[in-house]
């Protein structure tokens, strides 16, 4: 996995509510058996109409807006749990989401792919998103040491929860198989106890 | 200190803690499809690790498979690849595969039960977020991702904080016509879509008591449409007596012991949980939603809310429906009754009670897809696929199908589904496609009238 320590970049922002797997990602798209190629259907059907013309509406078509961050509505990544999500989005050259609340599966699948899903409260959101909609050349300035989320041109600093054990992940690039491999003996103990 | 049903299940499956980190959970069996899995099985073999437990794994293919003409070749390229790719994988290390074809095939959160691989106090996950219909049965089972799926290949356990705790309890007697799918869209309606997130439920009181096994699987089913990664309902003589016989669940002597430790699997009465809710069974009507997610649910003799917000709006939009409006009498084009949330014999027996003797109405194209080879050989047994094609209903195969419109039974854009499925998301049923989440009983009487009526009031 791809280390992260920080990032310094332009955002899009999608002030949409509930933004589920399925939009992220069709079922269509599901029928690849690789990893590769996924961020060119990301938000596929907000994105492109039904003859494959880009919908210019759409925040992704907005030549304006642009960067690595992803700042969208509250509960973000909701429904199935199509790791695809996570491969599309950072396929497409995300490094972070930001949002108020991330359903628990996209989570997961976000942090095993060195995708960091920072939550800031709600009042942060509107904050973050009505700037950056009014500035699209807005910085944001992420440290995962320090744990700090930061637009100094409109004086936001603050500091986001990330689970100590999945920070030394990223920051290192190791991933959840390394450690669980490296624990087979104990696993194999608690078999011989449990059955 | 007491526990919960939840806080004994998961206790006993913790291998060690990793200090300010997730707890290393065991994991008892483990359920794979051919969508989720093959690059879990690529990234194993790119590092050269073994899979650690084959045997605690079964595989089915479901998510993409045609429901017509099982027999012959999948006429879609990718998707033929992919399902013959989930053959290849099982083969060459050893794992048990129900693929197209044999007789044990289907949705796997219905196989799974059906075949007693599913039992009391286990752990089970699936890259699949409707894993929680496992939760019946008093199980701890979540979806999880495909890197987590790679992991429990490579360990048999998987990472992961404990969740928080919450129990909805539903007292009271249902009404006549609703049905256990109405009985959690009311309660996601109620609590919302993300009310559960960072939550295991517990669904207990009497509503769920006197349930059967399959509407306690309709319900846990759903956990995950209001965040909760998992339900679960404690297992009692109900749940003893759908395992007993199944083909993979413990035998004599085995099973009455089991049933002993299962017995014990309750949560203690003074046992705390984080959240609780409670409701009452006799608010609970036959319900519809009418936006795009499951928690945008209403009774049907209630009208659409007058919320406020974009987000709101955008969804209402989407559906081509008002605030203030109600569903009654809407005309819809079609119907689908199947998905791992009501593909079950029950489910069927309740749509073909309705249907018997009548007919579908013109404007309807209505799709009956089984769960699985069993439920579909049991729909045979009965005599209701006579019913369902006298009627005019399309019978088909088992698969997921319409739920996830992955093969290519899709709704066409705008219009309108009533489905007994688990989403209503944009374009969940195919590109631009509308459903209307609802019960077997309220879809089977959306094809007889084609509209939307109160299957109670006739």
């Amino acid at each position: 996995m791809e280390k992260f320590t920080s990032l310094n970049t332009t955002a899009v922002p999608l002030s949409i509510e509930n933004v589920d797997t399925d939009q992220i990602i069709p079922a269509r798209f599901l029928k690849a058996t690789d990893r590769k190629g996924f961020g060119s259907n990301l938000f596929r059907d907000w994105r492109f109409d039904k003859s494959n013309e880009p919908i210019p509406d759409f925040i992704l078509n907005n030549p304006l807006y642009g960067g690595k961050i992803l700042v969208a509505g509250n509960n973000f990544g909701c429904g199935s749990s199509r790791e695809h999500a996570a491969w599309a989005l950072a396929d497409y050259g995300f490094k972070v989401i930001i949002s108020s609340f991330f359903a628990d599966i996209f989570k997961g699948n976000a942090l095993n792919n060195g995708l960091l899903p920072i939550q800031v409260s709600p009042e942060i959101l509107q904050q973050l998103l009505s700037t950056i909609e009014n500035n699209p050349s807005t910085l944001l300035t992420i440290n995962l040491e320090e744990q700090i989320l930061a637009v100094s041109s409109a004086s936001i600093q603050v500091n986001f929860e990330i689970n100590s054990y999945k920070k030394t992940c990223l920051i290192n690039g190791y991933d959840d198989i390394d450690y669980l491999v490296s624990q087979q003996s104990a696993i194999e103990q608690f078999e011989s106890i449990t059955t | 200190m007491s526990k919960t049903l939840f806080d004994k299940v998961w206790d006993s499956h913790v291998v060690s803690t990793i200090p300010n980190g997730p707890d290393i959970l065991y994991i008892d069996k483990h359920l794979i499809h051919e969508v989720t899995s093959p690059q879990a099985f690529s990234s194993l073999e790119e590092r050269g690790i073994p899979i650690f437990r084959p045997q605690q794994i079964v595989a089915t293919a479901d998510h993409n498979v045609p429901t017509i003409n099982q027999h012959l070749p999948i006429k879609d390229a990718l998707s033929k690849k992919q399902v013959e790719q989930l053959k290849t994988n099982c083969k060459k290390h050893g794992i048990e595969l129900y693929g197209l074809g044999h007789p044990f095939q289907g949705i796997v959160h219905v196989i799974g039960p059906e075949l007693g691989i599913t039992q009391p106090g286990m752990t089970m996950v699936c890259g699949d977020s409707h894993t929680s219909t496992h939760g019946a049965f008093g199980t701890i089972a979540f979806g999880i991702g495909t890197s987590q799926v790679a992991q429990v290949f490579a360990s048999q356990s998987v990472l992961m904080n404990k969740p928080k705790s919450m129990r909805i309890n539903v007292n009271g007697k249902l009404r006549p016509g609703v049905q256990p799918k109405d009985v959690i869209l009311y309660i996601i309606a109620q609590l919302g879509t993300d009310s559960g997130t960072g939550y295991f439920a517990e669904y207990a009181g009497d509503v769920f008591e006197n349930m059967s096994m399959e509407g306690r699987m309709t319900v846990c089913n759903m956990s995950i449409e209001m965040g909760a990664r998992g339900g679960m309902i404690a297992p009692d003589e109900t749940t003893f007596e759908y395992v007993k016989g199944k083909p993979f669940a413990p035998k004599g002597n085995d099973f009455e012991e089991k049933v002993i430790y299962w017995k014990s699997l309750s949560t203690d009465d003074d046992a705390v949980f984080d959240h609780e809710y409670n409701f009452d069974a006799d608010e609970i009507r036959p319900m519809v939603t009418y936006g795009t997610n499951p928690g945008m649910g209403i009774r049907i003799n209630d009208t659409i809310p007058n919320l406020q917000g974009a987000s709101f709006d955008k969804s209402l939009s989407y559906m081509g429906f008002k605030k203030g409006q109600s569903l009654q009498n809407l005309e819809i084009n079609h119907v689908f009754i199947g998905s791992c949330t009501n593909s079950r014999i029950e489910d069927f027996r309740a749509a073909a009670a309705y249907i018997k003797g009548k007919q579908k109405a013109k404007n309807i194209y209505a799709l009956i897809v089984p769960g699985s080879q069993q439920v579909a050989k049991q729909i045979v047994d009965e005599g209701l696929d006579k019913v369902f094609t006298d009627a005019g209903f399309n019978l088909r195969q088992p698969g997921c199908s319409a739920c996830l419109a992955m093969n290519e039974d899709k709704i066409p854009a705008g219009e309108y589904c009533v489905s007994t499925s688990n989403r209503n998301f944009e374009g969940r049923q195919g590109q631009g496609s509308r459903t209307i989440l609802a019960s077997p009983v309220m879809a089977a009487a959306a094809a007889i009238a084609g509209k939307i009526i109160d299957p109670s009031q006739y």
